[in-house]
């Protein structure tokens, strides 16, 4: 009885069991700032602080013309591997989005 | 004890793990909204979704089979149902 909601029966007892089973996977995050990030997760903590690796990373930026017509840029980087503070972490998906 | 929040024995942490496999919406402080179906919540209001939707400026935006949306950036929980 003492085992009974550990390993694969339980895969998501809490939240931050959905980050635990992405480790070593490639995942999705979104950060404050219009930012997105896309790597393998590598580690976490309970902060969210991540370490990801071979990343690449998407900025948008919304830029106003004279005509005050909205127009989104976006910048892509691309890292060997980054650590994220986990103040600035949003969203971690397994997947990539659709 | 259909009404909830007058009758005794429930706080709001008892609202979330009663909600625990339904469909709801999420908003952020950003005002970004998803929807899912809520798979687990911890005490910081950390949140698994699934068959999560995304919903930016009433549009939806993306999906996602699985989502972990930290506590800090929601602003509210609602049942869908």
């Amino acid at each position: 009885m003492a085992d009974a909601d550990e390993g694969a029966g339980a895969p998501v007892a809490e939240p931050l069991d959905l980050v635990r089973l992405s480790l070593d996977e490639v995942v999705f995050v979104k950060l404050r700032g219009d930012r997105e990030l896309k790597g393998r997760l590598h580690a976490y903590d309970s902060h969210c602080n991540l370490v990801l690796g071979d990343v690449e990373e998407t900025v948008y930026i919304v830029e106003e013309d004279e005509e005050e017509e909205e127009t989104i840029k976006t910048i892509r980087k691309q890292s060997e591997m980054l650590f994220v503070r986990g103040d600035s972490v949003v969203l971690i998906s397994p997947q990539a989005p659709s | 004890m259909e009404n909830g929040a007058a009758s005794e024995g429930k706080d709001p942490s008892g609202f979330l793990s009663e909600i625990i496999g339904a469909p709801v919406t999420v908003k952020l402080n950003s005002g970004v909204v998803y929807k899912g179906e809520l798979q687990s919540v911890d005490g910081y209001m950390n949140i698994a979704l699934e068959k999560t939707e995304e919903y930016v400026n009433g549009q939806r935006r993306r999906t996602y089979g699985d989502a972990f949306v930290r506590g800090n950036n929601v602003m509210y929980i609602s049942s869908d149902s």
